[in-house]
């Protein structure tokens, strides 16, 4: 059916009365969908960004032939930005991995040896001999041992871009079998501050918010969040909010200038790391003007004095751990006391406004506009951020003291009221949070450190009771260390790219990959800059070449069937884990001990204790078809005989229905492939769209109006929490801040955009965004190629001094996706010491004329 | 360096190098020939074009004696030579934005290279320089004016916010998106063509061509009001009087454009001064 333009405008008026009516008129959607050139169009989350626009994919003859924004994604409407409008092309690069390589010299495994492509029964035979030296050496080392103490040498990296069921079989599999959480997601990198924020402060990871706050706000504070151009969806809502409300203000903070700023009512760049300073003004200011919602404080939140000088997550011999005090242990680093609201106000009393203006660099009347902003009862507000604040030193503390000032007013849990933090991953939220693949995580907000959670945990998965590691594995960045140092020697990378996406490339990354001492294998359907460094290759098939789920920023989580087939010999993730799986006997896992109490396992291979558990495996193959009975295929199903998908799905979504923490229910298998994604507490069908708010949320007791369940006594925790300094500032030597991000065209490493050659085209390389004076006094101009030094490497970029990003001087900003210009081989790898996230943000550097 | 595309009729730097030498001797029988080729200038293809500070085209092609020197020193390979049979005039320097766009260096080598004034010397910030104009043609594959959230040509501008701006709407369709137009300037705009470089578009949607045939001219009959009072700081005609209306209580109405205003109601059950409340007390005994 073709639309011609007219057509299309009366249709769409009819449509837009409709939907102002509230009313559906049947057919006007699938007009869209619905054409006669044989293209097949099924629904799927786009495979980028956290917003989670829906698309509808087009397939014809076995192939991607095109994509459309999904008119009926309430997220979306029918939009994308220019990634999602490439999605038919990210499958197609040229470079497609097709079978696995292994290092090889003369036919045998060799470290050193050439890329050889290898059978997957080559492929795996190799690596389950890696593994089994390593997990014997473990079960040698474990003897005798508590479950709190377990060690293990074998690890792995995932992602917030595995599908939720990829996650899960990940997590299974390392923490049910292999018994080891060193099992680490790339979220480490973007999301691990908010997690650790929302856990201190409500004791429940995730926001209590959904994007319909876009709609019913008065102002949106942006801060560390490039929102323009990374949540480019999102920002268009938001603008059209700022255009078509009255009085709706946007503040933007940063430190240097960025899109955003052009929207932006109030735009304040501050000297890295400073925001801190500005978070404790804006709650002083709070106080001081009388702004306290006294009612919502009493009633709803806790005051606690978080311990200081945590230090900056380096290795324990850097002289600033040597130096600080509360870093030693855990325990000191999270650690906090009770406080009353007065002494908080007294904590805080201290960064007034002159003293903050000094700091920050800000003037003084724009940091209380922005103050004002919070204050003001009769307005509705948003915080929004990202890497901002998330990629900071005290990034935990950056979401704690945002969370203080919308508890202060009690503008939180309600429409247009909340923090929200913004998601970078497509399923960082609904597949590294939710399902817990990070070291220290279950499902379901669980932990592996505290018992009861380990015990409920092997309930459901029919484990031997102690069976469970109690000792929180290695993080991201401790496993690059572990692995230069010896410790991690069966290294498994899934779903990223974490050679360019680390810190610090040189000193750990790198060093560690090519440690002699390890074996690393990469999965992935490119060959990245990781899969270069690694030992073995697996590819992978990617997106919709396989049933999937992602859960996006506002708790929605949507899934997919599998489009089309992966080219050669790639196959998904989770057929990769289960087959490994295949190849373990469980004696070669666990200790007798641990066997002896679940006898029946006995000679039994993990998949049969994990995966065909008579849980997972309960839902027998079947026809995949849409609502037009269309079929699909599911290669997963047709290797295995089940529908893993649903029986890993359904056996995840208990960990929410009977788990100890509530609040984290999911719907049925069957229903998420029906609807346009539900967000989550789901409960008999109904999903949530305001957390902890009495009538939007169901688990909030009757006449409590507010309540934050996830701590025991339902009220959250204010912090009381100081500025503290960078882990590294410039001086005389290296003279400028260094700042990395992202730009809307590319996303994350490049390896699926820069494959788009329309992409690549409209931006090809990474360049070095300075201030013209800071060009000139080092003799550069606009185009000249510069180089770039740390105290850990050197690339060279060429400069702009104009475009799009704009730093004030003593910034320079440059963007990581760019495979040849690899910016992180310059970054520090210090972390926040609570959330273990790096600060991406904040290295000193010096830019020099390249000869 | 991004890469280039060898188009029928176009030279690149290299090519241009090594032919040097052996067309050196030919020049003067080129002479000869100007003057037909002069008459080939005013039908200059729409996409080819001139370096920074050419001088209006028919001037140009008389001024540029052909050197080549220009296309020597461009360092990123932008400029071409028209070659003999070709749409552009032989010898002549020109460039095509799709394949390589100007990247406006801030010494303008190609200028410094003019032997002749035919790249007019005066220019020395390259932000002067008007090579062309881009203009947005095709509105209805452009991406923006569907609402996707592309706006590439805004964002790889070297001069974003002065040659090309975002004009922002609402989206009636969706109901709740805004679009982000990308508007250009011609006071701004050099036409240095990394705008339609960067279109993502099969064909790009904007295009950078010479001024003439992109601009339109305004008439002196109309004049843009609110221009010419901002222009002016001030109404041209004396401001105008305050205005005074029979209102109901707590309604406003400002002349100057919001119309009917109504106050905020405070959520107190009291009026906005004692008297007031007195007068209310007083109505309730």
């Amino acid at each position: 059916m073709k639309l011609t333009r007219r057509d299309f405008v009366k249709t769409n008026a009819i449509a837009a009365t409709a939907a102002a009516a509230g009313v559906t008129i049947p057919g006007i959607n699938s007009a869209y969908a619905k054409s006669d050139d044989k293209i097949r169009w099924d629904k799927a989350p786009c495979r980028f960004c956290g917003t989670g626009c829906s698309v509808l994919v087009g397939t014809k003859e076995g192939k991607i032939v095109a994509t459309q924004g999904d008119p009926d994604a309430p997220v979306n409407k029918g939009l994308n930005c220019i990634k999602g409008y490439f999605l038919s092309k990210i499958m197609y690069g040229k470079d497609r991995l097709t079978t696995p390589l292994l290092r090889m010299t003369n036919g045998e495994y060799d470290k050193e040896g050439e890329f050889t492509p290898v059978s997957w029964d080559k492929a795996f035979d190799v690596m389950a001999e890696k593994w089994k030296v390593s997990l014997a050496k473990d079960m040698e080392n474990n003897k005798g041992k508590a479950a709190n103490e377990l060690t293990s040498s074998v690890g792995m990296f995932g992602s917030g871009q595995w599908t939720v069921w990829e996650g899960y079989a990940a997590s299974k599999l390392y923490k049910a079998g292999f018994r080891s959480n060193h099992i680490d997601p790339n979220a480490r990198h973007c999301m691990a501050s908010a997690v650790a924020g929302f856990v201190r402060t409500f004791g429940s990871d995730e926001p209590m918010g959904v994007y319909d706050d876009l709609e019913h706000a008065d102002a949106f504070v942006l801060w560390g969040s490039n929102m323009a151009e990374m949540h480019p969806i999102l920002w268009s809502r938001l603008t059209d909010r700022r255009l078509t409300g009255d009085d709706v203000k946007v503040a933007v903070l940063s430190t240097f200038k960025h899109r955003c700023y052009e929207l932006a009512d109030l735009a304040l760049t501050f000297e890295p790391q400073t925001d801190l300073a500005i978070l404790n003004y804006i709650a002083n200011y709070i106080i001081q003007s009388g702004n306290v919602n006294k009612d919502f404080v009493s009633k709803h939140v806790n005051f606690r004095l978080g311990n200081p000088d945590i230090g900056y997550g380096l290795r324990p011999d850097h002289p600033l751990e040597v130096k600080a005090k509360n870093n030693k242990k855990r325990k000191d680093q999270i650690g906090s006391k009770e406080i009353t609201f007065e002494e908080f106000a007294e904590f805080v009393s201290d960064y007034d406004l002159e003293s903050t203006a000094k700091l920050t660099k800000v003037p003084a009347e724009k940091i209380k506009a922005l103050a004002e902003l919070y204050a003001d009862p009769n307005r509705k507000v948003v915080s929004y951020w990202t890497m901002g604040f998330n990629q900071h030193t005290r990034g935990t503390w950056a979401n704690n003291m945002v969370y203080n000032i919308h508890l202060l007013t009690g503008k939180i849990s309600e429409p247009g009221n909340g923090p929200f933090s913004l998601t970078g991953q497509p399923s960082a939220c609904g597949t590294a949070r939710e399902v817990g693949t990070f070291s220290h995580r279950l499902p379901a907000d669980l932990v592996v450190a505290k018992e009861p959670h380990r015990k409920f945990s092997e309930k459901v998965w029919k484990l031997p009771e102690g069976t469970l590691n109690g000792k929180v594995g290695y993080h991201a960045v401790l496993q690059n260390r572990m692995l230069k140092d010896g410790k991690l020697n069966a290294y498994w990378v899934m779903c990223n790219n974490n050679m360019q996406a680390a810190a610090n490339m040189n000193e750990e990354g790198l060093p560690g990959y090519r440690n002699p001492d390890n074996f690393i294998v990469v999965s992935d359907p490119y060959p990245t800059v990781t899969a270069m460094a690694a030992d073995l290759i697996l590819p992978t098939a990617m997106w919709t070449e396989k049933e999937g789920a992602y859960g996006n920023a506002e708790r929605r989580t949507q899934f997919w069937r599998e489009q089309v087939s992966a080219p050669g010999e790639a196959k998904s993730d989770l057929w990769q884990m289960v087959e490994f799986s295949k190849r373990f006997k469980v004696e070669e896992v666990w200790p007798e001990e641990i066997l002896a109490k679940m006898p029946e396992y006995r000679g039994k291979t993990l998949n049969d204790i994990l995966y065909e558990n008579g849980q997972v495996n309960q839902y027998p193959a079947q026809q995949v078809t849409d609502s037009d009975n269309n079929v699909y295929t599911n290669h997963e199903m047709d290797d295995f005989g089940f529908y893993i998908q649903k029986g890993l799905f359904e056996e995840y979504r208990r960990f929410g229905t009977e788990g100890p923490k509530k609040g984290h229910d999911l719907g049925e298998f069957d229903q998420y492939h029906k609807v346009r994604g539900m967000r989550w507490p789901v409960v008999n069908g109904k999903e949530t769209l305001w957390r902890y708010r009495e009538g939007y949320d169901p688990f909030v007791k009757a006449g409590a109006e507010v309540e934050f369940y996830g701590k025991p006594d339902g009220k959250a925790w204010a912090f009381a929490l100081p500025y503290e300094p960078p882990a590294e500032s410039p001086d005389s030597e290296y003279d400028l801040w260094l700042s990395t991000g992202r730009v809307l065209e590319h996303w994350h490493s490049g390896s699926m955009t820069r494959r788009v050659p329309e992409l690549y085209r409209s931006f090809p390389d990474a360049l070095l965004y300075m201030h013209p004076k800071d060009a000139k006094k080092r003799g550069l101009k606009r185009g000249m190629t510069a180089k770039i030094e740390t105290r850990r490497g050197e690339i060279t970029v060429r400069v702009e001094t104009r475009g799009r990003n704009r730093p004030p001087e003593g910034l320079v900003f440059v963007p990581w996706f760019d495979a040849s210009r690899l910016v992180n081989k310059l970054t520090l790898d210090a972390t926040c010491p609570i959330s273990k996230e790096t600060d991406f943000k904040k290295c000193a550097c010096k830019v020099v004329r390249s000869a | 360096m991004t890469e280039t595309s060898q188009k029928a009729g176009a030279m690149n730097r290299r090519q241009f190098l090594s032919d040097t030498a052996k067309t050196a001797c030919g020049v003067s029988l080129f002479g000869l020939g100007l003057g037909m080729y002069s008459q080939q200038a005013s039908s200059l293809p729409p996409l080819a074009i001139r370096p920074p500070g050419a001088l209006a085209e028919d001037q140009f092609a008389s001024a540029c004696i052909r050197c080549g020197l220009c296309v020597r020193d461009c360092p990123y390979d932008t400029l071409k030579l028209g070659r003999f049979g070709g749409d552009v005039l032989t010898g002549t320097p020109y460039f095509i934005a799709r394949d390589v766009p100007c990247e406006m260096c801030e010494d303008i080598p190609c200028v410094k290279a003019c032997p002749t004034g035919a790249l007019d010397p005066e220019l020395d910030d390259i932000d002067d320089a008007r090579m062309g104009l881009a203009a947005l043609i095709d509105q209805e594959t452009c991406l923006n004016f569907q609402g996707l959230r592309c706006e590439v040509c805004y964002r790889i501008c070297p001069l974003i916010e002065d040659a090309i701006t975002l004009d922002l709407q609402h989206n009636q369709r969706s109901g709740s998106h805004a679009y982000f137009i990308p508007t250009v300037h011609s006071d701004a705009c050099t036409g240095c063509g990394k705008c339609e470089r960067a279109c993502v578009l099969p064909e790009a949607a904007i295009k950078v061509m010479p001024r003439k045939l992109a601009k339109g001219k305004s008439a002196e009959h109309y004049r843009l009001g609110w221009e010419e009072k901002q222009k002016a700081g001030e109404s041209l005609v004396n401001p105008d009087v305050e205005h005074q209306y029979n209102l109901p209580k707590g309604v406003q109405y400002d002349h100057g454009g919001k119309g009917l205003i109504k106050e905020k109601v405070d959520a107190v059950p009291f009026g906005g001064n004692a008297l007031d409340t007195l007068k209310q007390h007083k109505a309730e005994l």
